[in-house]
């Protein structure tokens, strides 16, 4: 009994109290940095680029297949491409997430995610979400369950993944879907009660990733069903999720009462 | 030995001209002689081979040629074989009535080259559709079956799993897996990549990410400089310490004890956020590239990991013992989920299953690589009792024993400090040898990922095989349930904590 107080007492209080201004090391890839005047059209870069991601002249990156691997960088010899720790990556539109010279932190902060009132009154409060893992490699599953650690707890905006489909107010796919879980990804988005929202959860999800090539996939669910959200990473980072879905299901924090 | 095989060291590589044909039922008499004795075991060490690689290649005009790889713990050896198979012959007899830890091998062959394993007692699907599946089924009154997934109630990855119970009992668990199949073996042969290696199985980012950079090193010929090399050693420390401290705590919240859980989970946030600080991932993903790594670690970085570490190792010890003065944690642990030592070794088990079954394999030791060797790092001594209490401590052990090995990969990094990390970009448009077989095994934190290449005579890769410590494993786990309460299979799953993606491919 002793023991196990003393134990508590020496971890002290671990969760990050402001997870919208939480800070993030300095060496973390998160939104990428690019610079046009400086690229010399080696095209190093897009040949080194596991996910065909990038291009060049002029410099693009779409994040929904970028791995955030950094090889792009560090292949560049004229440092046009570069990656700042900004995290807060989720985007409401697969074209939001091809981003060029001009993106900023600041400006893809504003315009990112759409905030949709009716998606704000119905699940601000609570959101409960349903994960499925259709191929994912282990990487962004591990991530969304440190979401619901003591450091992240995101539980304590209401957000939580819960055991059922029925349960659920969402899914969270993770993974390039796999023609063996095509249909189980199907059946648990209908036996997911309406309304329900989708996010999509790492580069695998989002357009395949290193995995887009393999004729072991399916992802007609993709064009059957619309997605909400898509949150990039390989794998995802937990304050990046948690600042997605925060953010669409909020709206901004300045904005809110 | 005999000009039946061909003996090939860890990371290096043979001439595929070299490779013996034999005929399929001389082969056969050969593995068996060479493993027979497998079954048995001394001092924790097994008595013969055992296989890694048994697997098939389209040798044109319709014709197959199996490979065949054992390994010789004792020896730090592997012999290498081959049978070709005509077109037209389409089996041959079983392995695995002889020999059990083949069955897995043999339906892999059989899945994906259509020859048939004659008398193989259970010759399933592995990882194609199995809707048609008809599972093993027991009769009786009070006999009712649980069926749970492919989606599970946590987040983790797809699987199926079928229990026959009587009341609470488990009598047999049939495991189904093969949802995550994405075909990783051919797009590696399409286009590798450090990417795509990570990528297979995305909790042992380092371990896959090291084989195969070794592998394709040894088939190009690289040479990468001594500090690289340490530091590709201390991620792979660092990763199977965060993640068996990830799973001290997922094995604590499986027994309810939820400050174990909250305290394991906080902690490995430390080890993963120093990987973030050395390599820009919390996984060390884009860490390693062929011809070295892709970061330096400067004094400063290792100073604050020393301090990181430190309190890492206090809070991982005095948490464990904690727990294990607690004679309810502890009644939950012992006795639940046991393989025993005969049986694991016998099914193959491997890695960390195995050593808490009481086998004393580790590739790290069986098949040292110089950098390994100057660290001078011991093999644990555990008691082996096979049950969730000795998967449980011999995590905590291997903990402990990977943060004296980072110790000491610290102080000899000094050494090397002039030393560059890797050999540059020009490096990866090297061509790679002509006609060779090449292997990597690398200790991963659930045990041996091997990996091998096959190159042809341009020098193109034809061939890429990977084997997960859980292929051979998830059957460890069938059997670690029978006879335990359906409501303990979280529990033994844990305690094992298998790679779904890793045995899917
Ligand atoms: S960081 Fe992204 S864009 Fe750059 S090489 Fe990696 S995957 Fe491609
Ligand atoms: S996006 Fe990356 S980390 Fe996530 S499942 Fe895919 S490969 Fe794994």
């Amino acid at each position: 009994m002793f023991d196990t107080l003393k134990s508590r007492i020496f971890q002290g209080n671990q969760f990050i109290k402001d997870i919208e201004q939480a800070p993030m090391r300095e060496q973390f890839r998160g939104l990428p940095v690019l610079k046009n005047s400086n690229c010399d059209n080696c095209g190093r870069c897009e040949k080194i680029c596991p996910t065909g991601a990038l291009e060049f002249n002029p410099l693009r990156i779409d994040m929904g297949k970028c791995t955030f691997c950094g090889d792009c960088k560090n292949v560049c010899a004229k440092n046009a491409i570069n990656f700042s720790n900004f995290y807060k990556l989720a985007s409401s539109s697969r074209e939001g997430l091809i981003i060029d010279e001009r993106t900023t932190k600041e400006l893809y902060e504003k315009t990112a995610i759409e905030v949709k009132n009716e998606i704000v009154s119905m699940f601000s409060r609570s959101l409960k979400l349903r994960q499925v893992s259709a191929g994912g490699c282990n990487g962004c599953e591990l991530e969304l369950n440190a979401t619901s650690n003591v450091n992240f707890d995101m539980g304590r905006f209401g957000i939580d993944f819960v055991a059922s489909p029925r349960h659920a107010d969402g899914l969270v796919i993770t993974g390039p879907v796999t023609k063996n879980m095509a249909y189980a990804l199907e059946d648990c988005f209908l036996a997911t009660p309406n309304p329900k929202i989708v996010i999509l959860c790492g580069a695998c999800a989002i357009s395949g990733g290193v995995f887009q090539d393999s004729s072991e996939l399916n992802r007609e669910f993709f064009e059957k069903h619309p997605v909400d959200l898509y949150i990039p990473g390989c794998p995802v980072h937990p304050l990046t999720f948690i600042n997605g879905v925060l953010g669409y299901i909020r709206g901004k924090k300045k904005e809110r009462k | 030995m005999n000009s039946n095989w061909i003996k090939i060291k860890n990371n290096s590589k043979i001439s595929l001209l070299d490779i013996p044909i034999l005929d399929i039922s001389d082969l056969r008499i050969e593995i068996i002689s060479l493993c027979r004795g497998s079954v048995s075991v001394e001092n924790g060490c097994i008595n013969g081979f055992r296989p890694v690689g048994f697997f098939g290649k389209d040798w044109g005009r319709g014709d197959t040629r199996l490979f065949v790889v054992l390994s010789d713990d004792k020896n730090g050896v592997f012999y290498v074989s081959s049978a070709l198979f005509k077109a037209g012959i389409r089996e041959y007899d079983s392995i695995t009535p002889e020999i059990p830890a083949f069955h897995i091998f043999e339906r892999e062959f059989f899945e994906e080259f259509g020859i048939k394993p004659k008398d193989h007692p259970w010759l399933k699907p592995l990882r194609k559709n199995q809707d048609d599946y008809k599972f093993f089924e027991m009769d009786g009154e009070e006999i009712h079956q649980v069926a749970v997934g492919p989606i599970h109630a946590g987040v983790i990855e797809p699987g199926h799993f079928r229990f026959m119970c009587n009341g609470e009992t488990v009598y047999h668990l049939e495991i189904m897996l093969g949802y995550q199949h994405r075909g990783v073996e051919s797009l590696m042969v399409q286009r590798s990549s450090n990417r795509l290696a990570e990528s297979i199985c995305g909790d042992s980012v380092i371990a896959y990410n090291l084989a195969y950079s070794r592998l394709m090193e040894t088939v190009k010929g690289i040479s990468v400089s001594s500090k690289a090399q340490l530091i590709r050693l201390l991620a792979l420390e660092m990763e199977r310490a965060a993640i068996h401290i990830g799973d001290l705590g997922a094995i604590a919240g499986d027994i309810a004890y939820l400050m174990g859980t909250s305290v394991f989970g906080a902690t490995r946030t430390l080890v993963i956020n120093t990987m973030l600080e050395f390599s820009g991932s919390r996984f060390g993903r884009g860490l390693i590239t062929l011809g070295g790594v892709n970061f330096d670690i400067d004094d400063d970085k290792i100073q604050r990991a020393k301090k990181t570490f430190d309190k890492v190792e206090k809070d991982v010890c005095r948490m464990v013992k904690t727990m294990l003065k607690n004679s309810s944690v502890v009644s939950r642990l012992e006795k639940t989920g046991t393989v025993s030592t005969e049986r694991a070794a016998e099914i193959g088990l491997v890695g960390l299953a195995a050593r808490a079954s009481g086998l004393n394999t580790d590739s790290r030791f069986d098949f040292p690589d110089k950098y390994f060797n100057i660290l001078n790092a011991e093999r644990i001594h555990l008691k082996g009792t096979g049950d969730v209490n000795a998967r449980f401590k011999i995590r905590y052990k291997e903990i402990l024993q990977s943060f004296s090995i980072i110790g000491k990969i610290f102080d000899k990094l000094k050494e090397y400090e002039k030393e560059p990390v890797n050999c540059g970009y020009e490096v990866l448009s090297k061509e790679n040898a002509k006609d060779v077989f090449a292997i990597s095994v690398v200790e991963g934190w659930r045990g041996e990922v091997v990996h091998i290449a096959m190159t042809d005579g341009t020098g193109r890769l034809t061939r890429y095989k990977i084997k997960d410590p859980s292929f051979n494993n998830w059957y460890g786990l069938a059997l670690a349930v029978r006879n335990n309460g359906v409501s303990d299979f979280p529990l033994c799953n844990k305690s094992f904590n298998l790679s779904y993606c890793g045995c899917d491919l």
